[in-house]
């Protein structure tokens, strides 16, 4: 009944190619902006800040990531872990290394050094793909943690590569408490959504889809697949150490290279499946989901039971419900949630009347 | 020259358990076109049934048919719930499929048995070979000769199933072509039932053996990891791929280890065998003995 675009008529271009061509849309994403941007603010406690909302945004920024490389560009990327250590160290080093550096840059910078390591491994992709493709991230995985850990120069020869990150300061203000921490990291990761969605939808995303729906295809009608390819790579490994760099100065302020180990690489892929492949909403939806399901699992589901678990079981049963859900998502859902999301959306549409 | 044979020898009788890792890729990939992520998982899962079995008195034999039993369900299992669903999908899916298959096994096997590291005897030290030690001078370890006996006899095994058997000549025929095989009578599920239940009784002989020999713990789980350098140097659907797969990255990264570490800092075995696949990938992408079909763009 709501939510109808009966009467809402695009009379040029620009308004047919909008984002949002429904207005009820735009209401909505005005809403949700303004609840996360002004709301949420005054009444999430630290807890909630630190421990959810931050790392959600930053693991959706690097879902949205892997998830132009592999949901668009069709690659098939094991790494992204390693990709995020690279922008934070290479954010870390810029800040300590150039005097006066500002933060912002340095986090645009460390996500460049991650493009360009992000180019170097996906070289390969222009002769393999698929699950030789994997391997070849996988190869970019040890490689890079190996070496981060090895040379004591990208860790400023701390012990064992842990770096600390150095106080966020934009324009003077020192951003220290959660509130501060969590504001700057929604703009980056709005901005960078904002920006990753226009350019799914742009030339350059049509060039990726085309390269992943049928490459041979695709070259036939003039689409240059190394560009395209090394441009999905650089464009990925950005957002993913755009979201590194986040990780380490908002999120958990100190990092070493085993953080960013082949498990955190999993846990972006299934947010990608999980949340939708190809989908920006998706990574989102994603990331929420796997930030939230440990933690409901921990606290939500032995009172349910009506005793507590031991704990090596909670940690267990979390493996079984990842792994029981991927399966479950292939098989019912492959296009995850966003795809329940816009079927739900249909129906709205329709209701209450649905003929 | 003595100490470089030690290395080279050392390098190939451990690649030898590479091979057993990688053997049970290559019949679930021939038969069904699915690159079997879990198979880490299921060689731990196997590894931890064995020694949860064996702890609670079991005689030695009598568990590893059980564990046989074990394996074969779970071959059921994932055939019903996890092929069946997913027929016809593309590849990529299935792979994805199977790491949370992996997930899946990991933490059943974890929650059945819990995650303490447990030792596994076999009866066989790892100690060098007196024999040869007095000729030569070189230390050939008594278990890594006894796992290498145990591959050859179970590679002779597979192959005589493969070739001599109606069962194997049926699974050849479906990993030929799916759809020939389904016209010719050939009931696919079974089959699928069948490589998935013998994959898993190649993991259990994989996991015994790397139980006994690094004690049956979560890290088990990461041995698949270092068997997709092995499959793609060797082919992915190559029995004898997988063999000497396993024993060129097993050389090669003691050698390399040794040789090529102390001049970047040693510690290169963790990425050593992929950089060495990623070279193989650019000069023979479908590996030593595989099936010429890779597209390339």
């Amino acid at each position: 009944m709501l939510y109808r675009e009966a009467g809402q008529f695009r009379t040029s271009y620009a308004e047919d190619q909008q984002i949002f061509p429904i207005r009820q849309d735009r209401i909505a994403v005005a809403l949700i902006v303004a609840v996360f941007l002004v709301i949420t603010p005054l009444v999430a406690s630290p807890y909630w800040l630190q421990a959810i909302l931050i790392p959600t945004l930053i693991f959706s920024l690097a879902a949205i990531g892997l998830n132009i490389l592999t949901g668009y560009a069709g690659q098939l990327s094991l790494g992204s872990a390693a990709f995020m250590a690279v922008g934070a160290f290479g954010a870390y080093n810029f800040v300590l290394r150039v005097p006066g550096m500002p933060i912002l840059a340095a986090f645009a910078l460390g996500g460049l050094c991650a493009a360009g390591v992000g180019i170097v491994f996906g070289l390969p992709s222009l002769r393999i793909k698929g699950l030789y493709l994997a391997v070849a991230t996988l190869a970019a995985q040890f490689f890079i943690l190996w070496a981060l850990t090895k040379f004591g120069w990208f860790s400023n020869h701390s012990s064992s590569g842990v770096i600390t990150a150095q106080k966020v300061t934009i324009l003077g203000y020192v951003l220290a408490s959660p509130v501060n921490k969590y504001l700057l990291t929604l703009v980056i990761v709005s901005v960078l959504a904002l920006a990753a969605k226009n350019l799914v939808r742009s030339a350059t995303g049509r060039a990726w889809m085309a390269i992943r729906d049928m490459d041979v295809a695709a070259e036939v009608i003039g689409i240059r697949p190394l560009r395209t390819k090394l441009l999905a790579f650089a464009v990925s490994s950005f957002y993913c150490g755009v979201a590194g760099a986040l990780y380490a100065y908002t999120y958990l302020g100190t990092v070493d290279p085993e953080g960013f180990g082949l498990d955190l690489s999993f846990r972006i892929l299934f947010m990608v499946i999980i949340g939708g492949v190809g989908s920006i909403l998706g990574s989102f939806l994603g990331a929420t989901f796997i930030v939230l399901l440990p933690i409901f699992l921990d606290n939500f589901l032995p009172p349910l039971l009506g005793h507590s678990l031991p704990a090596g079981l909670t940690s267990n049963l979390q493996l079984i419900v990842f792994g029981g859900l991927i399966i479950f998502f292939l098989v019912v859902e492959p296009y995850g949630l966003a795809r329940l999301w816009q079927i739900a959306k249909e129906k709205l549409r329709l209701w209450p009347f649905p003929h | 020259m003595q100490f470089f044979f030690e290395v080279l020898i050392g390098g190939l009788l451990s690649g030898i358990m590479y091979s057993l890792v990688a053997l049970g890729f290559v019949l679930i990939y021939k038969a069904s076109g699915v690159f079997n992520f879990a198979q880490g998982a299921m060689v731990f899962f196997a590894a931890l049934t064995f020694v949860g079995l064996l702890e609670l008195g079991v005689p030695f034999w009598l568990g590893f048919i059980l564990t046989c039993a074990a394996m074969v369900l779970l071959a059921v299992g994932i055939e019903r719930l996890v092929l069946r669903p997913l027929v016809n999908q593309p590849q990529i899916t299935l792979f994805m499929a199977t790491i949370g298959l992996a997930f899946f096994i990991e933490g059943l096997a974890q929650g059945v048995w819990g995650a303490a590291v447990r030792g596994l005897e076999l009866g066989i030290q790892d100690q060098p070979l007196a024999w040869v030690m007095d000729r030569t001078g070189i230390g050939i370890s008594k278990f890594d000769l006894f796992a290498a006996v145990v591959s050859a006899v179970l590679v002779t095994i597979l192959a005589v199933f493969f070739n001599k058997t109606r069962v194997g000549r049926a699974l050849r025929a479906v990993a030929d072509d799916h759809q020939a095989a389904l016209a010719i009578g050939i009931p696919l599920q079974n089959i699928w039932r069948i490589v998935w239940a013998i994959a898993g009784c190649v993991a259990l002989v994989a996991g015994v053996m790397w139980g006994a020999r690094n004690g049956v713990q979560f890290a088990l789980t990461f041995l698949a990891l270092k068997a997709l350098p092995v499959l793609i140097i060797g082919g992915i659907d190559s029995i004898a791929g997988a063999i000497l797969g396993g024993l060129i990255i097993g050389a090669s990264e003691k050698l390399g280890e040794v040789y090529v570490g102390p001049l970047v800092g040693g510690g290169i075995e963790s990425w050593f065998p992929y950089v060495m696949a990623l070279l193989f990938l650019l000069i023979r992408p479908e590996g030593l003995f595989g099936e010429k079909h890779i597209e390339r763009v």
